[in-house]
């Protein structure tokens, strides 16, 4: 029997799908729900929440000192992205060009940080660039020794190596999302890339074309759909980080998601974090509905 | 083709290692203008490497590759004067059939007006004509490779490769095609070098043919030549459908050969063969080139007889197996000797196969000039 279409064969369809919806249901939709219903209330009383289908919540979320921060949100995960991109497809481009011998292990490295939890990749991030970090220290080494061949030409020795700040800014939360999200960006990127038929890459050079024109119009005309779904999926979480922000960033550096947790825990004022979160989803709907758009347009031509 | 043709391509020594295996071994050739050219081979010959090494896509391990007498180490692909049509064509999936075709010229820097007369006499010259803003989804196989052809051609290459150009095509439109590249290489005068397993395609269409085998070059001949005159059992096999006998030679004198064959008994021939006496030989015998007939019939028998060294050969066996192709029957024929042999025989008349039959008693003869003995 066949199950490709489900509509003429709905108790088979109903037994295999039935547990995961219901899953969904009871334990995403409906907390959703509750959250989005809380949205719309006002607190209470210390544990109570009533919903009084006041609008207040989003009025308040579209101050401008909450706007700022989502804009700034945005902007940072839109930077996030980019750098991904541009480090991400020449990573791509590697791997998909790579011997079949090396593939497999190219690809390993690639998806490896998956294997370590993310709160314990950060600390080793921050370990890495703390004011006593690694980093500190090998920029430090190199100071020392360019004091050191200063002497040797007669010069003085140059100021004690004071150590750069590299963490909690701006600068340690791009990093740090980029960290984290680089995989998200390769794996659509070479999953492209592969598909791609080299012999469109060879008849492009063949006429005349050189690698960088080939590149521009052959290749990432033809990768663009990977490309456009590596940004979504960089995007898309990027905009919504909690974690890196808030152990990477200084308080000039918080994103939207540590604006809301602040609302769920220090100030208790949930209908309010409700009201937030949910415009962060109205702007990830309004991204994957672009995406979903621009999905649909090959298949009208 | 004048004898005085120049080579316009120079293959020299030139040997392909991908590890230690070599996939093209110290092969020398040359391709001349305005020839029709093809590298005929089973898969994992070289065939394609050789292509490929012509086009720049592949380097030379060793030895030297001369396009139009410059050598070509070095260089890479999009700076050859040659063009390559792809086995998968290789239409760019995102442009239009005119920005496809114009994509080269567009690189070589030819302005908007001769650009566009360029791809409109390309397109009409392999039949495309107002396809010119067709996206490559809306087409067929066989226009897809219209426009890759169109694409090289434009171009104006000293030579055009093309990388097994009827493999994916069926057997009718092949059959077309097989026909128009023809008749398109004799219009535009450009040397064409096609690579192919298929040996009817390289038959039909080139005017030299070098059969590869293991990498190496097995015979370069035109096609008749390659198949009346194989210079070794592969080629023989290879090229066309063949009986072949392990024998010995036992008569070599000028104007007369015999080879005693196990199974099979004694092959005269009506010419010498120049091999050692008592060597080990192979004798080639095509399936058409034998005449099937009931035992006792046929004034040519006369003249043959088992040990006749003149006139016909005769062999006589029973039919074992039979397959009717329409235009001829194959019979398998099990000799009294032991030997099977494989007979073809054209379906002259409309009830010309109800003629023999399983089990059947027959003799065969073919003339003396017929077999081919191979030293090796």
């Amino acid at each position: 029997m066949s199950l490709e279409n489900w509509q003429e064969h709905k108790r088979p369809f109903a037994a295999i799908a039935g547990a995961p919806l219901t899953w969904l249901l009871v334990f995403f939709l409906v907390p959703m729900a509750i959250v989005w219903l809380y949205s719309f209330g006002q607190n209470a009383g210390p544990a109570d929440i009533a919903i009084t289908g006041t609008l207040d919540n989003y009025k308040r979320a579209t101050e401008w000192l909450y706007l700022s921060i989502f804009f700034k949100s945005l902007a940072v995960a839109a930077l996030v992205t980019l750098i991904c991109l541009i480090v991400g497809f020449p990573v791509a481009m590697a791997i998909t060009f790579a011997s079949d011998k090396w593939r497999p292990w190219l690809l390993l490295g690639v998806m490896l940080p998956f294997w370590t939890n993310l709160l314990i990749r950060t600390y080793a991030l921050m370990m890495v660039l703390g004011g006593n970090g690694y980093a500190n220290k090998a920029l430090g080494a190199l100071w020392g020794g360019a004091s050191w061949l200063r002497t040797l030409v007669g010069l003085q020795l140059l100021d004690a190596w004071s150590p750069v700040q590299l963490l909690y800014n701006n600068f340690a939360v791009v990093l740090g999302l980029v960290y984290v999200h680089l995989p998200f960006m390769v794996l659509p990127l070479y999953s492209a890339l592969d598909r791609l038929d080299r012999s469109l890459i060879e008849a492009s050079l063949d006429l005349g074309a050189g690698h960088l024109r080939t590149l521009w119009t052959i290749v990432m005309p033809l990768a663009a759909p990977g490309i456009f779904a590596g940004i979504m999926i960089t995007l898309i979480p990027a905009l919504g980080a909690y974690l890196t922000p808030d152990l990477m960033g200084g308080t000039e550096s918080q994103m939207i998601a540590n604006v809301i947790e602040r609302q769920f825990k220090r100030a208790n004022d949930w209908p309010f974090g409700a009201a937030l979160s949910f415009l962060l989803i109205y702007a990830m709907f309004i991204l994957i509905a672009l995406q979903s758009l621009r999905g649909r347009k090959p298949a009208e031509a | 083709m004048p004898d005085t043709a120049q080579p316009i391509i120079q293959i020299r020594n030139v040997t392909k290692r991908f590890g230690k295996v070599a996939a093209v071994d110290n092969v020398s050739l040359d391709i001349l203008a305005g020839e029709f050219f093809c590298l005929l081979g089973p898969s994992g010959c070289g065939k394609t490497t050789l292509l490929r090494m012509i086009a720049g896509f592949e380097l030379p391990t060793e030895g030297q590759i001369l396009i139009d007498g410059q050598d070509m180490a070095g260089i890479p692909p999009n700076r050859r004067p040659v063009n390559m049509v792809f086995q998968s064509y290789a239409v760019f999936p995102h442009m239009s059939v005119a920005d496809n075709v114009g994509y080269g010229l567009k690189i070589a820097g030819v302005g908007r007006a001769e650009r566009d007369e360029r791809v409109r006499e390309a397109l009409s010259l392999v039949s495309l004509g107002g396809f010119e803003d067709r996206k490559p989804d809306q087409m067929s196989g066989g226009q897809r490779q219209r426009v890759a052809l169109a694409r090289s051609l434009v171009m104006r290459p000293k030579v055009l490769l093309l990388d097994e150009p009827l493999s994916a095509l069926d057997a009718k439109l092949r059959a077309q095609m097989q026909f128009e590249l023809s008749e398109l290489q004799d219009k535009v005068g450009i040397t064409f070098v096609t690579v192919t397993h298929d040996q009817d395609e390289a038959l039909s269409m080139a005017s030299r043919v070098a059969v590869m085998n293991k990498g190496e070059v097995a015979q370069l001949a035109p096609p008749s030549d390659l198949y009346e005159f194989p210079s070794n059992r592969f080629v023989a096999d290879f090229v066309g459908s063949v009986n072949i006998f392990e024998g010995k030679l036992i008569l070599d004198e000028p104007g007369r050969a015999a080879v005693d064959c196990p199974g099979m008994g004694k092959i005269f021939l009506n010419h010498g063969v120049t091999g050692p006496h008592g060597a080990d030989v192979w004798v080639a015998l095509r399936p058409e080139k034998i005449y099937l007939h009931v035992p006792g019939e046929g004034k040519a028998i006369r003249a043959a007889g088992q040990d006749a060294p003149e006139g016909y050969n005769l062999a006589r066996g029973q039919i074992k197996g039979m397959s009717y192709l329409g235009d001829i029957t194959l019979y398998e024929i099990k000799l009294d000797g032991g030997a099977m042999i494989r007979v073809s025989r054209p379906n002259l008349s409309r009830r010309d196969q109800e003629h023999f039959t399983w089990d059947d008693r027959v003799s065969m003869h073919w003339r003396a000039d017929s077999p081919v003995v191979l030293l090796n």
